[in-house]
C-alpha cells in the first residue's frame, strides 16, 4: 500500500516535470526558433490560404504538373500509411502496371522505380531526379513551355539530401511545381 | 553506391559508439552517486526522497525492489488506462478524438507500459493532444527509466552491494538521464522541421484546388523521447517514415543514433558500476558483432530491387523501394530496421513488411535474441541471463564451479536464467501457432503464402521482444489480437526482469570468493566466444524452424 502511494507521488512528479514541463519547454522554444517548421512547414498564398505542407506530399492527377510517388493512402495526411505488401506481391505488380501504363513507360524508357513504388507513409514529398525529367517532356507540352526551361528548372531544384552520403538527388515536388506556375505566368505576362 | 553505405554505417554506429563512452559515465555518475553511508545525500537525492516519501529512505531487498516497480508500472498502467478511456471528455483534444474499444485501451496501456509501443492504433487518427502526450508520452519517460532502474540494482547486487532503491533510481533514470537527452534531441529535431504546436490539423487547397487536411501537433517532444527510450510508438501511424515525424536526411541520422545511444551507454554503466570496464568491453564487442552481421544482410539483401516489377518496364537498378522514403538515401530504411529491433525500439524508418523478404528475417533475428543491445537497461539484463548460461556451459566443459565475478553460479540460477529466455522462445513460437492455426490470425493478413505466416510470426515477436514495430499490414486491432498480445508484452516484460533479480538475491546470498587462474576470465576471446555462441544456440536456433517457413520459403521461392 506505501508502495502504491510512492508511486502516485513519483508519478504526479514525473507527470509534471517530464510531460507539462518539457513539452511546454520544447513548445516554447520551437515557436520561438522555428516557428515555420514547427507549425508544420506550410505554404500559404498572399491572402492566407494554406496551399499545403513543404513537407508533405499532395496529389497531382494533371498533366501540366509533376506528380508524385504513388500512395496507398492517396495522399490523405490525416491517416497516413504504406501499402505493407511483400515486395513479391502479386498487388504490387498490378499497380506497376498500372503506372506504366500511365506514364506511357516502355522497355527501351523504363520508368524510374520511385515513381512505381509507394513510400512508407504515402506522403513522401520528393521524387527522384531522374523521376521528375522522365516527366519533363509532359509537363513542358501540356504548358506550352520550352522543354530545356523545363528541364533547367528540375535540375535547379534538385539536392542531394545526405551531400557525399547520398547519390540519387531528388526533388521536392510540390515546390516544383509552385517554381513551374511561377514560370508559366511569367511567359504569359 | 556501396562505398557510401559502409560510411553511413560507420558513420551512424561507430559515432554513436564513440559517444556512448561518455554518456555510459554520465549515467553511472546519475545512477550510482556512491554509497550514501560514506557522507550526507547530496541535493538530488534529497530531493527525490521528498517526492518519494519513506519508502525512499533506505536501500530494498530484490522482493522489495521488485514490488516497489510492480506497484510503480501498476500506477503507470492504471493512469493511461484512465486518459485513454476518457479522452473524449478532457482537454487538449482539438481535432475531436472519440473514445476507443475496451480490448484497444488494454493493449495501447500495456504496450506502452512494458516500452513496447506495439500500436494497434493510428496516432493521427485515434488519440488527443492530451493522450498522447500525458498518456502515452508520460509512460515513454517511466518505463525506459523503469529499465534502468532494473540495471542499476542488478549491477549493483552483482557488484555485492545492496540493490538501492527503486522509487530513487526510478526519478534518477527520468529526470537525470531520460530528460535532459530528450530535451537536447527535440530541440534538434524542431530545427530540423519537426512540428511542435497544440494547433489542431491544417486544411489546406492543393494547386489542383484539392482539399487536403494536413494532422500534426506536439510531434519534436515525443519523438525525442520514443527514439531515446527504446520505446518506438510513434506520434503518427506510419512511424519515423512521416515526413512529418522525420523531415529529412540528417534527422533521420539524428533519429538512428538516438535508438542506440542509451542502449550502449547502459554496457559501459553496468561496466562502471561492477567495476569491470575490461569485461563490459567484451559484452559490448559481442553485442557489436551481432549488430554488424545484421546489419551486412540487411542492406545487402534490400539492394535487391522489387520482385513485383521484374517483368515489368520498370528501372531495376536501385534497390527495393516499397515503403522506403527518398530523402533518408538507400541505406537508412534498412540499417533503421536493424537498429530498431536490436534494441527494443520498434520504431520504423520503413515499412517492414515491404522488406525484401531476407530483409526482413534480419530485424525478427533482433528481436529473437533482444540482447544485442536490446532495450534501455533491459538489453544488457537480457544479456546478463546469457551470460549466467554461457558461464554455466563453460564451466560444465572445463570441470570447474561455474562462477560469475566471483559468485558461484549453481543449478537454481541456472534454472532461472534458462526460464527467462525460453519464455521468450514459448510466447513466440506458441503464439505464432495459435494464431496461425485460427481464424484470430488468419483472417487478419494482408499478404499471402510465406508472407502472411511472417506477418503473424513478427507480430508475436515483436510483442514477447517488447519491440513494437510490426509488419503494419496486419489487421491487428481486433479483439483476440489485442488480447493475445497485451498479454504476452506484460509476461515477456517482468519475467526476465524480475528473475535476473531473483538471481542477483541468489548470488548475493552466498559467499563470493576471490576469482583465480582456474575460473573462467571474463575478459578475453575465449569469454566473447563462450557467449557469442550461447546466444546463437539459445537464441537463434530455437527460432529457425519459423524462419524456415516464413522468411526463407518466401526468398526461395519468390526471388530469383
Amino acid at each position: 500500500m506505501q508502495a502504491l502511494l510512492a508511486s502516485i507521488r513519483i508519478a504526479a512528479a514525473t507527470m509534471l516535470i517530464c510531460v507539462a514541463g518539457y513539452a511546454t519547454a520544447v513548445w516554447a522554444v520551437a515557436q520561438a526558433v522555428a516557428p515555420d517548421g514547427a507549425n508544420g512547414s506550410l505554404i500559404t498564398r498572399a491572402d492566407g490560404t494554406i496551399i499545403g505542407s513543404r513537407q508533405v506530399a499532395q496529389a497531382f492527377t494533371q498533366p501540366g504538373y509533376f506528380w508524385p510517388r504513388p500512395s496507398a493512402v492517396d495522399y490523405n495526411a490525416t491517416a497516413a500509411g504504406g501499402s505493407n505488401k511483400s515486395p513479391t506481391s502479386t498487388d504490387l505488380t498490378d499497380r506497376g502496371q498500372e503506372l506504366v501504363e500511365r506514364y506511357g513507360a516502355a522497355p527501351q524508357n523504363p520508368l524510374p522505380a520511385d515513381l512505381a513504388a509507394a513510400s512508407g507513409a504515402g506522403l513522401d514529398p520528393h521524387i527522384s531526379e531522374a523521376g521528375a525529367l522522365y516527366q519533363a517532356a509532359r509537363v513542358a507540352e501540356a504548358r506550352g513551355l520550352d522543354l530545356a526551361r523545363v528541364e533547367g528548372l528540375i535540375r535547379n531544384a534538385a539536392v542531394s539530401p545526405g551531400g557525399f552520403l547520398t547519390g540519387d538527388r531528388i526533388v521536392n515536388v510540390l515546390e516544383l511545381n509552385l517554381a513551374l506556375d511561377e514560370m508559366s505566368r511569367a511567359q504569359v505576362g | 553506391m556501396l562505398i557510401q553505405s559502409i560510411l553511413f554505417v560507420v558513420l551512424v554506429v561507430g559515432g554513436t559508439a564513440l559517444i556512448s563512452w561518455p554518456l555510459g559515465r554520465y549515467m553511472k555518475w546519475a545512477m550510482d552517486p556512491g554509497d550514501p553511508s560514506s557522507g550526507p545525500a547530496g541535493w538530488k537525492d534529497r530531493a527525490f526522497r521528498a517526492v518519494g516519501g519513506p519508502l525512499t529512505a533506505q536501500d530494498q531487498t530484490w522482493k522489495r525492489y521488485m514490488v516497489a516497480m510492480l506497484a510503480f508500472n501498476v500506477v503507470m498502467f492504471v493512469v493511461v488506462y484512465g486518459f485513454l478511456a476518457l479522452q473524449q471528455y478532457l482537454p487538449l483534444n482539438p481535432d475531436g478524438k472519440e473514445g476507443l474499444e475496451a480490448s484497444l485501451i488494454f493493449n495501447t496501456a500495456a504496450s506502452f507500459t512494458t516500452n513496447t509501443n506495439l500500436q494497434h492504433y493510428s496516432g493521427e487518427v485515434s488519440l488527443s493532444y492530451l493522450s498522447q502526450l500525458g498518456g502515452l508520452m508520460w509512460l515513454q519517460f517511466v518505463s525506459a527509466a523503469t529499465g534502468i532502474a532494473a540495471l542499476a540494482a542488478l549491477a549493483r547486487g552483482l557488484a555485492g552491494r545492496p540493490l538501492g532503491n527503486f522509487f530513487l533510481d526510478v526519478q534518477r533514470a527520468s529526470f537525470l538521464v531520460l530528460l535532459p537527452l530528450a530535451f537536447v534531441v527535440a530541440i534538434l529535431l524542431v530545427v530540423g522541421g519537426v512540428p511542435m504546436t497544440f494547433d489542431g490539423a491544417a486544411v489546406a487547397t492543393t494547386l489542383e484546388g484539392v482539399q487536403q487536411t494536413i494532422a500534426r501537433g506536439p510531434v519534436a517532444a515525443f519523438v525525442a523521447i520514443k527514439q531515446l527510450g527504446t520505446n518506438g510508438g510513434g506520434f503518427f501511424g506510419p512511424n519515423s517514415t512521416h515526413p512529418l515525424e522525420n523531415p529529412g536526411f540528417w534527422t533521420n541520422i539524428l533519429e538512428m543514433v538516438a535508438i542506440i545511444i542509451i542502449p550502449m551507454a547502459c554496457v559501459w554503466m553496468f561496466g562502471r558500476i561492477i567495476g569491470r570496464m575490461r569485461h563490459a568491453g567484451v559484452i559490448f564487442a559481442v553485442m557489436l558483432a551481432f549488430l554488424l552481421v545484421k546489419t551486412t544482410g540487411a542492406v545487402w539483401f534490400e539492394a535487391a530491387p522489387t520482385q513485383a516489377f521484374a517483368n515489368l518496364p520498370i528501372e531495376q537498378t536501385v534497390g527495393n523501394l516499397e515503403g522506403k522514403e527518398l530523402r533518408f538515401g538507400p541505406t537508412g530504411g534498412p540499417l533503421w530496421s536493424v537498429l530498431t529491433s536490436s534494441t527494443s525500439n520498434g520504431s520504423v524508418g520503413a515499412m517492414h513488411d515491404s522488406l525484401n523478404p531476407m530483409t526482413g528475417l534480419m530485424p525478427m533475428i533482433g528481436m529473437w535474441l533482444n540482447a544485442t543491445f536490446g532495450g534501455v537497461g533491459v538489453g544488457m539484463v537480457n544479456m546478463f541471463l546469457y551470460i549466467v548460461v554461457g558461464v554455466f556451459i563453460a564451466g560444465m566443459m572445463i570441470g570447474r564451479t561455474p562462477e560469475y565475478l566471483g559468485w558461484r553460479v549453481e543449478a537454481r540460477e541456472v534454472k532461472f536464467a534458462l526460464f527467462a529466455l525460453l519464455a521468450h522462445g514459448l510466447f513466440i513460437l506458441g503464439g505464432t501457432a495459435l494464431f496461425s492455426a485460427t481464424p484470430w490470425g488468419a483472417e487478419t493478413l494482408n499478404n499471402v503464402g510465406p508472407h502472411g505466416f511472417s506477418e503473424i510470426l513478427y507480430e508475436f515477436t515483436s510483442a514477447s521482444a517488447n519491440n513494437g514495430s510490426g509488419f503494419e499490414g496486419l489487421g491487428d486491432n481486433t479483439g483476440p489480437w489485442n488480447l493475445a498480445t497485451g498479454i504476452v508484452m506484460l509476461l515477456a516484460r517482468f519475467i526476465p526482469i524480475i528473475l535476473p533479480l531473483a538471481i542477483v538475491g541468489s548470488l548475493s546470498a552466498k559467499r563470493r570468493s576471490a576469482e583465480s587462474s582456474g575460473t573462467l576470465s571474463v575478459e578475453g576471446g575465449v569469454f566473447a566466444t563462450m557467449l557469442a555462441a550461447t546466444i546463437v544456440v539459445v537464441g537463434a536456433l530455437t527460432f529457425f524452424p519459423a524462419a524456415t517457413l516464413g522468411p526463407i520459403a518466401e526468398h526461395v521461392i519468390y526471388m530469383n
